[in-house]
């Protein structure tokens, strides 16, 4: 089993979709929602997820071609 | 090994070495519940994973300071450690900080403003306010009793990690990008890091370094340690306000990657005004990105409070952040000081460089170009007033982008002849 903590970023046209519900339903992994914020364009999401590793990333790597930015919750960590 | 873009959960807890006191350390606290955590190498609140931020004990620290105690310091950044997060005495000093403030008459003429000052932070050990924060975040990485300390950076951070390294004696290791300059990586090397080269994109790198702070045993200056390592750069707003004779600038115009340098000013700022030590703040707090990495100014103008993500292309490398970690922050501190936002054009970021340079003769990196540019916008806009008290923060040193700058540079080449030179001055009605 593992936990991974992520950040998704969603475009205005999947603003509407209950992408987190999908991810649950279509993966074996349990969804947490920590904090998130959403307005007409944009929004985002911090989320846990555990399962089984490969569950996780199978769950990320579709979340991604959806169009969906997935981060690690520390942002960025490369700096000038 | 997962590599899907997530964080594993496990911290590492790390026992203080033997004489280790946490100076006006109270604890750390996550920057949106408030919940508060022991002073350890923490980053994230394990309830909702928001940033950790030192809080300090400001009543004891009132009974202490005073303008007297801090101008009887050492002439470095160290003058303020009582308003740091480790013990002053044991640090991990380069003689960083206590950069010139320099009153810029000539590019003041030109812009139309009489009281610009240039705080110019290229001058610091490694040529970079860098220096600041990983002067603390060593002497933080050593009271915890780490052996090594780790960074990813695609320049001024590298070479100012492994310089403070190399004085604190301990292993460094450091994450450069495959492309990275030759220069930076001369810059970094030569201090005797273990530097790590990493093919991939951008966002492969950074993923690469969370999985390994969370894995190795290392003090990671910018992740489990951020919570200290970003305090040093509240440095910047007290000297900036000490050089002025006490008292906070009318305007700062600051240069955004990460967004922590512009909220660490304008906190440094509140804390002296909290402590007695300066006036009211009326500081209103302008930001500068380069157009091809803007997510915090492009926040702002556009009236969001969401930092949508980008994806960085931009010749200001010191500013590439395309996710930045302090942004909401950042973008808190840009409105409640009624401050201003500007994007640069990439094409203007190399002609800031030679303004700033030909004007005051200090060369800056591109991070700088931005800066002065963005200066310059926000004063045909009328965000600045002509008798307003001005600051322009530089924050790197020109040698290391000189590719920026190459093409503006023509010597004119003549044979070792009177008649050759003056010819060729002729030629160009120089004499």
């Amino acid at each position: 089993m593992g936990r991974v903590r992520v950040r998704l970023t969603f475009p205005e046209t999947l603003v509407p979709r209950p992408l987190i519900y999908e991810l649950g339903h279509r993966f074996q992994v349990v969804t947490n929602i920590r904090r998130a914020h959403v307005e007409e364009h944009v929004g985002w999401v911090v989320l846990e997820l555990d399962g089984e590793e490969d569950e996780i990333e199978h769950g990320l790597v579709w979340t991604r071609s959806l169009g969906v930015r997935v981060d690690p919750v520390t942002a960025d960590v490369v700096e000038g | 090994m997962l590599r899907v873009g997530g964080v594993r959960t496990r911290s590492l807890h790390v026992l203080p070495r033997k004489g280790y006191r946490l100076a006006y350390v109270t604890a750390l606290k996550c920057r949106e519940c408030e919940r508060e955590y022991p002073v350890e190498p923490l980053n994230v609140c394990e309830f909702c994973f928001g940033p950790l931020e030192v809080a300090y004990d400001y009543e004891a620290i009132r009974k202490v300071i005073s303008r007297e105690q801090i101008s009887k310091g050492p002439q470095t950044m160290w003058r303020y450690a009582l308003l740091l997060p480790v013990d002053g005495e044991n640090a991990v000093d380069l003689h960083g900080g206590f950069t010139p403030l320099l009153k810029a008459n000539n590019l003041g003429k030109l812009l139309g403003l009489d009281n610009l000052y240039i705080k110019n932070d290229s001058v610091n050990p490694s040529f970079s306010f860098k220096d600041r924060v990983v002067s603390v975040a060593i002497t933080k990485a050593l009271e915890f009793g780490f052996d090594t300390v780790a960074c990813a950076s695609t320049g001024n951070l590298a070479g100012s990690v492994a310089a403070h390294a190399a004085k604190a004696g301990m292993k460094a290791l450091i994450f450069i990008p495959a492309d990275l300059e030759r220069g930076k990586v001369v810059g970094a090397g030569v201090y005797g890091p273990t530097l790590v080269s990493v093919h991939g994109s951008y966002d492969d790198v950074n993923r690469l370094c969370s999985e390994l702070a969370d894995n190795y045993h290392w003090a990671f200056v910018n992740i489990n340690l951020r919570p200290y390592y970003a305090e040093g750069s509240k440095t910047l707003g007290y000297e900036v306000a000490e050089q002025l004779g006490w008292r906070a600038p009318d305007h700062a115009v600051v240069p955004l990657a990460s967004g922590a340098l512009f909220t660490k000013i304008w906190k440094g700022l509140h804390e002296l005004q909290d402590l007695g030590l300066i006036p009211t703040v009326k500081t209103r707090m302008h930001a500068t990105q380069p157009a091809g990495c803007a997510p915090i100014v492009d926040a702002f103008l556009n009236g969001s409070r969401i930092i949508r993500p980008v994806r960085p292309n931009t010749i200001a490398k010191s500013l590439a952040i395309g996710n930045p970690a302090d942004g909401i922050y950042a973008l808190r501190a840009l409105v409640q000081s009624q401050g201003a936002a500007c994007n640069v054009p990439e094409d203007e970021i190399a002609e800031g460089v030679k303004l700033l340079a030909e004007t005051e003769g200090i060369f800056t990196e591109t991070a700088g170009g931005v800066v002065i540019s963005g200066l310059k916008r926000l004063v045909q806009a009328g965000a600045i007033k002509r008798d307003e008290l001005t600051v322009a923060f530089i924050t790197g040193n020109g040698l290391k982008t000189q590719e920026a700058v190459e093409g503006m540079v023509h010597p004119i080449t003549i044979e070792p002849t009177m008649k050759s030179f003056q010819a060729a001055m002729e030629d160009r009605q120089l004499l």
